[in-house]
Protein backbone atom coordinates (compact mmCIF):
# COMPACT_ATOMS: atom_id res chain seq x y z
CA UNK A 1 0.00 0.00 0.00
CA UNK A 2 1.36 3.05 -0.66
CA UNK A 3 -0.91 5.45 0.83
CA UNK A 4 -4.32 6.66 0.13
CA UNK A 5 -5.01 9.77 -2.76
CA UNK A 6 -6.98 12.62 -2.09
CA UNK A 7 -9.61 14.84 -4.30
CA UNK A 8 -11.21 17.74 -3.36
CA UNK A 9 -13.59 18.66 -5.83
CA UNK A 10 -15.41 22.07 -5.73
CA UNK A 11 -15.68 22.10 -2.34
CA UNK A 12 -17.16 24.93 -0.13
CA UNK A 13 -17.27 25.11 3.61
CA UNK A 14 -19.51 27.88 5.56
CA UNK A 15 -19.40 29.85 8.50
CA UNK A 16 -22.79 31.60 8.92
CA UNK A 17 -22.27 34.24 6.26
CA UNK A 18 -18.41 33.21 5.75
CA UNK A 19 -17.09 31.26 3.03
CA UNK A 20 -13.71 29.63 5.03
CA UNK A 21 -13.33 27.66 1.82
CA UNK A 22 -14.75 28.64 -1.27
CA UNK A 23 -15.38 26.08 -4.44
CA UNK A 24 -11.55 24.11 -3.76
CA UNK A 25 -10.62 21.66 -6.32
CA UNK A 26 -7.55 19.64 -5.14
CA UNK A 27 -6.06 16.43 -6.14
CA UNK A 28 -3.10 15.35 -3.64
CA UNK A 29 -1.43 11.92 -5.24
CA UNK A 30 -1.16 8.83 -3.43
CA UNK A 31 2.62 8.26 -1.89
CA UNK A 32 4.16 11.92 -2.28
CA UNK A 33 4.82 14.22 0.46
CA UNK A 34 2.69 17.71 -0.53
CA UNK A 35 2.81 20.97 0.48
CA UNK A 36 -0.67 22.55 1.58
CA UNK A 37 0.66 26.59 1.81
CA UNK A 38 -1.69 29.68 2.85
CA UNK A 39 -1.81 33.04 5.00
CA UNK A 40 -3.44 32.40 8.62
CA UNK A 41 -6.88 32.21 7.89
CA UNK A 42 -6.55 31.14 3.92
CA UNK A 43 -8.72 27.74 5.01
CA UNK A 44 -5.90 25.35 5.48
CA UNK A 45 -7.50 23.96 8.34
CA UNK A 46 -10.77 23.88 7.51
CA UNK A 47 -10.27 21.93 3.77
CA UNK A 48 -7.77 19.37 5.67
CA UNK A 49 -10.72 19.01 8.33
CA UNK A 50 -13.11 17.39 5.78
CA UNK A 51 -10.58 15.43 4.66
CA UNK A 52 -10.67 13.74 7.97
CA UNK A 53 -14.18 13.61 8.36
CA UNK A 54 -14.16 16.45 11.38
CA UNK A 55 -16.49 18.74 8.89
CA UNK A 56 -18.65 17.77 6.25
CA UNK A 57 -18.44 20.19 2.98
CA UNK A 58 -21.53 21.98 2.62
CA UNK A 59 -21.40 22.21 -1.36
CA UNK A 60 -18.74 19.87 -3.48
CA UNK A 61 -17.01 16.63 -2.45
CA UNK A 62 -14.01 14.76 -0.82
CA UNK A 63 -12.64 11.89 -1.75
CA UNK A 64 -10.42 9.59 0.27
CA UNK A 65 -9.04 6.81 -1.09
CA UNK A 66 -12.00 7.23 -3.57
CA UNK A 67 -14.19 7.19 -1.33
CA UNK A 68 -16.71 9.99 1.14
CA UNK A 69 -14.53 9.55 4.45
CA UNK A 70 -17.24 10.59 6.64
CA UNK A 71 -18.92 8.09 8.64
CA UNK A 72 -16.68 5.95 7.03
CA UNK A 73 -14.45 3.91 9.13
CA UNK A 74 -12.82 1.70 6.74
CA UNK A 75 -11.36 4.91 5.56
CA UNK A 76 -11.24 6.76 8.75
CA UNK A 77 -8.96 3.75 10.47
CA UNK A 78 -5.95 5.22 7.69
CA UNK A 79 -7.19 8.56 7.67
CA UNK A 80 -4.41 10.64 10.65
CA UNK A 81 -4.72 14.45 11.34
CA UNK A 82 -2.45 16.01 13.64
CA UNK A 83 -3.35 20.00 14.25
CA UNK A 84 -1.27 22.06 16.39
CA UNK A 85 -3.28 20.83 19.61
CA UNK A 86 -1.73 17.68 19.14
CA UNK A 87 -5.22 15.38 18.31
CA UNK A 88 -3.99 12.98 21.66
CA UNK A 89 -5.79 12.28 24.54
CA UNK A 90 -4.81 15.60 26.85
CA UNK A 91 -5.18 14.74 30.29
CA UNK A 92 -3.31 11.26 29.63
CA UNK A 93 0.18 10.33 29.93
CA UNK A 94 2.48 9.44 26.94
CA UNK A 95 2.38 5.86 28.03
CA UNK A 96 -1.13 5.49 28.06
CA UNK A 97 -1.83 8.01 24.72
CA UNK A 98 0.30 4.92 22.87
CA UNK A 99 -1.59 2.27 23.93
CA UNK A 100 -4.73 3.89 23.03
CA UNK A 101 -3.47 4.46 19.48
CA UNK A 102 -2.03 1.12 19.07
CA UNK A 103 -5.77 -0.43 19.63
CA UNK A 104 -7.00 2.30 17.28
CA UNK A 105 -4.62 2.12 14.22
CA UNK A 106 -4.25 -0.76 12.33
CA UNK A 107 -0.64 0.69 11.14
CA UNK A 108 0.44 1.66 14.35
CA UNK A 109 4.86 0.51 14.95
CA UNK A 110 4.77 0.75 18.70
CA UNK A 111 8.45 0.00 18.37
CA UNK A 112 9.07 3.39 16.41
CA UNK A 113 6.63 5.28 18.51
CA UNK A 114 9.24 4.41 21.79
CA UNK A 115 11.71 5.43 19.87
CA UNK A 116 10.84 8.88 18.60
CA UNK A 117 9.21 9.81 22.41
CA UNK A 118 12.93 9.18 23.00
CA UNK A 119 13.92 10.97 20.05
CA UNK A 120 12.33 14.19 21.07
CA UNK A 121 13.25 14.04 24.96
CA UNK A 122 9.57 13.59 25.98
CA UNK A 123 8.81 13.27 29.51
CA UNK A 124 6.58 9.90 29.97
CA UNK A 125 5.28 10.71 33.64
CA UNK A 126 3.52 13.60 33.09
CA UNK A 127 0.03 14.21 31.45
CA UNK A 128 0.18 15.72 28.18
CA UNK A 129 -1.18 18.77 28.80
CA UNK A 130 1.26 19.39 31.43
CA UNK A 131 4.02 18.77 28.88
CA UNK A 132 5.61 22.57 27.69
CA UNK A 133 3.99 23.55 24.15
CA UNK A 134 6.85 21.79 22.28
CA UNK A 135 6.58 18.50 23.73
CA UNK A 136 2.94 18.80 22.94
CA UNK A 137 3.88 19.52 19.36
CA UNK A 138 6.22 17.54 19.23
CA UNK A 139 4.07 14.43 20.86
CA UNK A 140 1.76 14.92 17.94
CA UNK A 141 4.31 14.89 15.38
CA UNK A 142 5.02 11.33 16.92
CA UNK A 143 2.02 9.91 17.10
CA UNK A 144 1.15 11.08 13.80
CA UNK A 145 4.07 9.36 12.28
CA UNK A 146 4.61 6.03 14.32
CA UNK A 147 0.57 6.15 12.85
CA UNK A 148 2.04 5.08 9.50
CA UNK A 149 -1.81 6.05 7.95
CA UNK A 150 -1.84 5.71 4.39
CA UNK A 151 -2.81 9.44 4.84
CA UNK A 152 -1.18 11.36 7.38
CA UNK A 153 -1.79 15.02 7.66
CA UNK A 154 0.23 17.26 9.59
CA UNK A 155 -1.36 20.89 10.18
CA UNK A 156 1.28 23.14 11.40
CA UNK A 157 2.37 20.58 13.98
CA UNK A 158 5.86 21.98 13.95
CA UNK A 159 4.50 25.54 15.25
CA UNK A 160 5.25 25.09 19.07
CA UNK A 161 8.75 23.45 18.42
CA UNK A 162 11.73 24.91 18.42
CA UNK A 163 14.25 25.06 15.90
CA UNK A 164 15.91 21.85 16.74
CA UNK A 165 13.10 19.93 17.54
CA UNK A 166 11.51 20.50 14.37
CA UNK A 167 14.44 19.64 11.78
CA UNK A 168 14.69 16.49 13.94
CA UNK A 169 10.51 16.00 12.76
CA UNK A 170 11.97 17.05 8.94
CA UNK A 171 14.70 14.53 9.19
CA UNK A 172 12.57 11.41 11.13
CA UNK A 173 9.90 12.26 8.89
CA UNK A 174 11.90 11.80 5.76
CA UNK A 175 13.84 8.76 6.70
CA UNK A 176 10.33 6.97 7.39
CA UNK A 177 8.89 8.34 4.49
CA UNK A 178 11.81 6.37 2.14
CA UNK A 179 11.44 2.88 4.16
CA UNK A 180 7.35 3.61 4.79
CA UNK A 181 5.86 5.80 1.64
CA UNK A 182 2.32 6.80 1.80
CA UNK A 183 0.60 10.18 1.65
CA UNK A 184 1.69 13.10 3.53
CA UNK A 185 -0.03 16.50 3.72
CA UNK A 186 1.78 19.62 5.41
CA UNK A 187 0.46 22.53 6.08
CA UNK A 188 2.57 25.48 6.88
CA UNK A 189 3.36 28.78 6.41
CA UNK A 190 7.39 28.48 7.59
CA UNK A 191 7.94 27.62 4.00
CA UNK A 192 11.49 28.16 3.06
CA UNK A 193 12.36 25.35 6.49
CA UNK A 194 9.98 22.88 3.95
CA UNK A 195 9.72 23.58 0.65
CA UNK A 196 12.41 21.36 0.04
CA UNK A 197 10.61 17.98 1.19
CA UNK A 198 7.70 18.81 -1.48
CA UNK A 199 6.80 16.71 -3.88
CA UNK A 200 4.00 18.95 -5.18
CA UNK A 201 2.69 22.58 -3.53
CA UNK A 202 -1.27 23.78 -3.07
CA UNK A 203 -1.05 27.70 -2.18
CA UNK A 204 -4.68 28.97 -0.40
CA UNK A 205 -5.70 32.43 -0.46
CA UNK A 206 -8.63 34.22 1.00
CA UNK A 207 -10.78 30.05 0.51
CA UNK A 208 -9.71 29.38 -2.76
CA UNK A 209 -7.01 27.89 -4.65
CA UNK A 210 -4.47 29.99 -5.81
CA UNK A 211 -2.17 28.07 -7.41
CA UNK A 212 -1.66 24.22 -7.34
CA UNK A 213 1.81 22.64 -9.05
CA UNK A 214 4.80 20.29 -8.77
CA UNK A 215 6.92 21.83 -6.74
CA UNK A 216 9.85 21.51 -9.18
CA UNK A 217 7.77 23.83 -11.14
CA UNK A 218 6.93 26.12 -8.42
CA UNK A 219 10.57 26.71 -8.30
CA UNK A 220 11.03 27.69 -11.62
CA UNK A 221 8.20 30.20 -11.51
CA UNK A 222 9.57 32.79 -10.10
CA UNK A 223 12.99 35.47 -11.80
CA UNK A 224 14.52 37.30 -10.18
CA UNK A 225 15.62 40.08 -13.01
CA UNK A 226 18.76 42.42 -11.89
CA UNK A 227 20.64 45.76 -13.93
CA UNK A 228 19.93 49.17 -15.25
CA UNK A 229 16.54 50.03 -15.32
CA UNK A 230 16.22 50.16 -19.18
CA UNK A 231 17.39 47.09 -19.79
CA UNK A 232 15.38 45.70 -17.32
CA UNK A 233 12.25 47.06 -18.36
CA UNK A 234 12.95 45.53 -21.69
CA UNK A 235 13.79 42.04 -21.03
CA UNK A 236 10.27 41.98 -18.18
CA UNK A 237 8.38 44.03 -20.80
CA UNK A 238 4.79 41.81 -20.84
CA UNK A 239 5.60 39.28 -17.81
CA UNK A 240 3.62 39.28 -14.90
CA UNK A 241 5.68 41.22 -12.19
CA UNK A 242 5.16 40.61 -8.72
CA UNK A 243 7.60 43.37 -7.72
CA UNK A 244 10.02 46.34 -8.30
CA UNK A 245 12.80 47.71 -6.57
CA UNK A 246 15.34 50.42 -7.52
CA UNK A 247 18.22 51.50 -5.79
CA UNK A 248 20.00 54.63 -8.45
CA UNK A 249 19.66 53.05 -11.92
CA UNK A 250 19.86 49.42 -10.90
CA UNK A 251 16.42 47.39 -10.44
CA UNK A 252 15.51 44.64 -9.48
CA UNK A 253 12.09 42.99 -11.11
CA UNK A 254 10.84 39.42 -9.72
CA UNK A 255 8.30 37.93 -12.40
CA UNK A 256 6.23 35.11 -12.44
CA UNK A 257 5.82 32.75 -15.36
CA UNK A 258 7.87 30.96 -17.66
CA UNK A 259 10.50 32.79 -19.22
CA UNK A 260 11.91 30.91 -22.37
CA UNK A 261 15.23 30.34 -23.13
CA UNK A 262 15.22 32.85 -25.81
CA UNK A 263 14.21 35.61 -23.21
CA UNK A 264 17.10 34.11 -20.85
CA UNK A 265 19.80 34.34 -23.49
CA UNK A 266 18.17 38.18 -24.18
CA UNK A 267 18.53 38.81 -20.49
CA UNK A 268 22.05 37.76 -20.23
CA UNK A 269 23.55 39.00 -23.47
CA UNK A 270 21.98 42.62 -22.21
CA UNK A 271 24.44 41.48 -18.98
CA UNK A 272 21.54 41.27 -16.86
CA UNK A 273 21.88 39.32 -13.63
CA UNK A 274 19.04 36.58 -13.59
CA UNK A 275 18.43 34.56 -9.94
CA UNK A 276 16.06 32.05 -8.49
CA UNK A 277 13.06 33.07 -6.64
CA UNK A 278 12.85 31.16 -2.91
CA UNK A 279 9.36 29.60 -3.11
CA UNK A 280 9.00 31.47 0.15
CA UNK A 281 9.51 34.93 -1.63
CA UNK A 282 7.08 33.79 -4.26
CA UNK A 283 4.25 33.14 -1.20
CA UNK A 284 4.98 36.51 -0.05
CA UNK A 285 4.57 38.09 -3.37
CA UNK A 286 1.51 36.00 -4.32
CA UNK A 287 -0.40 36.39 -1.09
CA UNK A 288 0.54 39.83 -0.56
CA UNK A 289 -2.05 41.29 -2.62
CA UNK A 290 -3.58 44.74 -1.80
CA UNK A 291 -7.15 44.33 -0.62
CA UNK A 292 -9.33 45.25 -3.84
CA UNK B 1 23.05 24.44 -1.06
CA UNK B 2 20.67 24.07 -4.23
CA UNK B 3 19.31 27.60 -4.65
CA UNK B 4 19.34 28.04 -8.18
CA UNK B 5 17.25 28.32 -10.95
CA UNK B 6 17.41 24.86 -11.94
CA UNK B 7 15.12 21.78 -10.42
CA UNK B 8 17.12 20.76 -7.55
CA UNK B 9 17.24 16.99 -9.25
CA UNK B 10 20.04 18.75 -11.78
CA UNK B 11 21.64 20.50 -8.99
CA UNK B 12 22.31 17.35 -7.01
CA UNK B 13 23.05 15.62 -10.34
CA UNK B 14 25.73 18.30 -11.20
CA UNK B 15 27.16 18.16 -7.46
CA UNK B 16 28.01 14.40 -8.04
CA UNK B 17 29.17 15.22 -11.40
CA UNK B 18 31.69 17.24 -9.46
CA UNK B 19 32.56 14.72 -7.42
CA UNK B 20 33.79 12.64 -9.85
CA UNK B 21 35.21 15.03 -12.00
CA UNK B 22 37.58 15.91 -9.38
CA UNK B 23 38.19 12.20 -7.43
CA UNK B 24 36.51 13.54 -4.36
CA UNK B 25 34.15 10.11 -5.51
CA UNK B 26 36.56 7.33 -6.49
CA UNK B 27 35.09 5.15 -9.73
CA UNK B 28 33.94 2.14 -7.53
CA UNK B 29 32.78 4.17 -4.24
CA UNK B 30 29.18 3.90 -2.88
CA UNK B 31 27.55 6.94 -2.89
CA UNK B 32 25.02 7.90 -0.21
CA UNK B 33 21.68 6.60 -0.30
CA UNK B 34 18.64 8.27 -1.56
CA UNK B 35 17.72 8.28 2.38
CA UNK B 36 20.83 9.84 3.19
CA UNK B 37 20.95 12.19 0.68
CA UNK B 38 16.98 13.06 1.38
CA UNK B 39 17.80 13.90 5.07
CA UNK B 40 21.01 14.97 4.72
CA UNK B 41 19.54 17.94 2.43
CA UNK B 42 16.36 17.95 4.09
CA UNK B 43 14.64 17.24 0.25
CA UNK B 44 12.53 14.90 -0.90
CA UNK B 45 13.43 11.61 -1.67
CA UNK B 46 11.55 11.70 -5.29
CA UNK B 47 14.26 14.41 -6.39
CA UNK B 48 17.12 12.46 -5.00
CA UNK B 49 16.01 9.53 -6.77
CA UNK B 50 14.97 11.52 -9.95
CA UNK B 51 18.81 12.85 -9.98
CA UNK B 52 20.14 9.01 -9.49
CA UNK B 53 18.21 7.71 -12.33
CA UNK B 54 19.81 10.55 -14.42
CA UNK B 55 23.17 9.42 -12.84
CA UNK B 56 22.20 6.20 -14.23
CA UNK B 57 21.22 6.56 -17.61
CA UNK B 58 24.47 8.77 -18.35
CA UNK B 59 26.64 6.05 -16.87
CA UNK B 60 28.47 7.95 -14.39
CA UNK B 61 26.40 6.11 -11.61
CA UNK B 62 25.04 2.01 -11.65
CA UNK B 63 22.88 0.92 -9.39
CA UNK B 64 24.15 -2.78 -7.01
CA UNK B 65 20.27 -4.23 -5.88
CA UNK B 66 19.95 -4.29 -2.29
CA UNK B 67 23.32 -2.45 -1.74
CA UNK B 68 22.98 0.67 -3.13
CA UNK B 69 24.99 3.37 -5.77
CA UNK B 70 28.34 3.42 -7.04
CA UNK B 71 30.35 5.20 -9.17
CA UNK B 72 30.59 3.48 -12.58
CA UNK B 73 33.95 2.49 -13.82
CA UNK B 74 35.33 5.14 -16.55
CA UNK B 75 32.84 7.95 -15.19
CA UNK B 76 35.21 10.47 -14.46
CA UNK B 77 37.32 9.89 -17.79
CA UNK B 78 33.53 10.23 -19.75
CA UNK B 79 32.55 13.45 -17.38
CA UNK B 80 35.58 15.27 -18.21
CA UNK B 81 35.42 14.57 -22.05
CA UNK B 82 32.23 16.10 -22.33
CA UNK B 83 33.14 19.04 -19.76
CA UNK B 84 35.82 19.71 -22.21
CA UNK B 85 33.31 19.87 -24.90
CA UNK B 86 31.60 22.82 -22.76
CA UNK B 87 34.68 24.29 -21.61
CA UNK B 88 35.02 26.44 -24.32
CA UNK B 89 31.96 27.68 -24.58
CA UNK B 90 30.46 27.59 -21.16
CA UNK B 91 33.77 29.22 -19.29
CA UNK B 92 35.85 30.25 -21.59
CA UNK B 93 33.99 32.59 -23.49
CA UNK B 94 32.49 34.47 -20.64
CA UNK B 95 36.30 35.40 -19.51
CA UNK B 96 37.09 36.60 -22.85
CA UNK B 97 34.10 38.64 -23.21
CA UNK B 98 35.10 40.22 -19.69
CA UNK B 99 39.01 40.38 -21.06
CA UNK B 100 37.33 43.19 -23.71
CA UNK B 101 35.39 45.11 -21.54
CA UNK B 102 38.30 45.18 -19.43
CA UNK B 103 40.52 46.08 -22.47
CA UNK B 104 42.52 42.72 -21.61
CA UNK B 105 44.47 41.87 -24.95
CA UNK B 106 45.16 38.93 -26.29
CA UNK B 107 48.63 38.79 -25.78
CA UNK B 108 48.00 39.26 -21.61
CA UNK B 109 45.72 36.94 -21.42
CA UNK B 110 48.07 34.32 -22.70
CA UNK B 111 51.05 35.78 -20.76
CA UNK B 112 48.75 35.06 -17.62
CA UNK B 113 47.68 32.03 -18.31
CA UNK B 114 51.75 30.91 -18.58
CA UNK B 115 52.42 32.21 -15.59
CA UNK B 116 48.96 30.61 -13.87
CA UNK B 117 50.51 27.10 -15.48
CA UNK B 118 54.35 27.97 -13.26
CA UNK B 119 52.27 29.52 -10.19
CA UNK B 120 51.17 25.98 -9.57
CA UNK B 121 47.83 25.09 -11.36
CA UNK B 122 47.68 22.11 -12.67
CA UNK B 123 49.12 22.29 -16.27
CA UNK B 124 46.62 21.37 -19.36
CA UNK B 125 46.58 17.73 -20.14
CA UNK B 126 47.44 15.94 -16.96
CA UNK B 127 45.19 14.21 -15.23
CA UNK B 128 44.47 16.16 -11.89
CA UNK B 129 43.81 12.02 -10.46
CA UNK B 130 46.67 12.49 -8.24
CA UNK B 131 45.21 13.52 -4.76
CA UNK B 132 47.72 16.09 -2.37
CA UNK B 133 47.84 18.18 -5.84
CA UNK B 134 45.11 20.64 -4.30
CA UNK B 135 45.86 24.03 -3.39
Amino acid sequence: MTGYAVSARDVSVRFGDTRAVDEVSLEFAAGEIHGLLGRNGSGKTTLLSTFAALRRPAAGRVLVDGEDPFENERVMEGVCLIRESGDVLELAKIPENLRYFANARPTWDADFADELVDAFELDRRKPVNRLSRGQQSAFGAVVGLASRAPLTVFDEVYLGMDAPSRYRFYDLLLADYVEHPRTIILSSHLISEVERLFAGVAILEEGRVLLAEDADTLRSRGTAVTGPSAAVDTATAGLTVLSTRELGRTKQVTVYGDLDEAALAAARAADLEIDAVPVQDLFVHLTNREPS
Amino acid sequence: MFDGRDPIYLQIADQIRGDVLAGRLAEGEQVMSTTQYATTFRINPATAAKAFARLVDEGVLYKQRGVGMFVAEGAQDRLRELRRESFFAERLLPVLREAEVLGITAAELVHQIGRGAEAGAPSAGAPAANNGGER
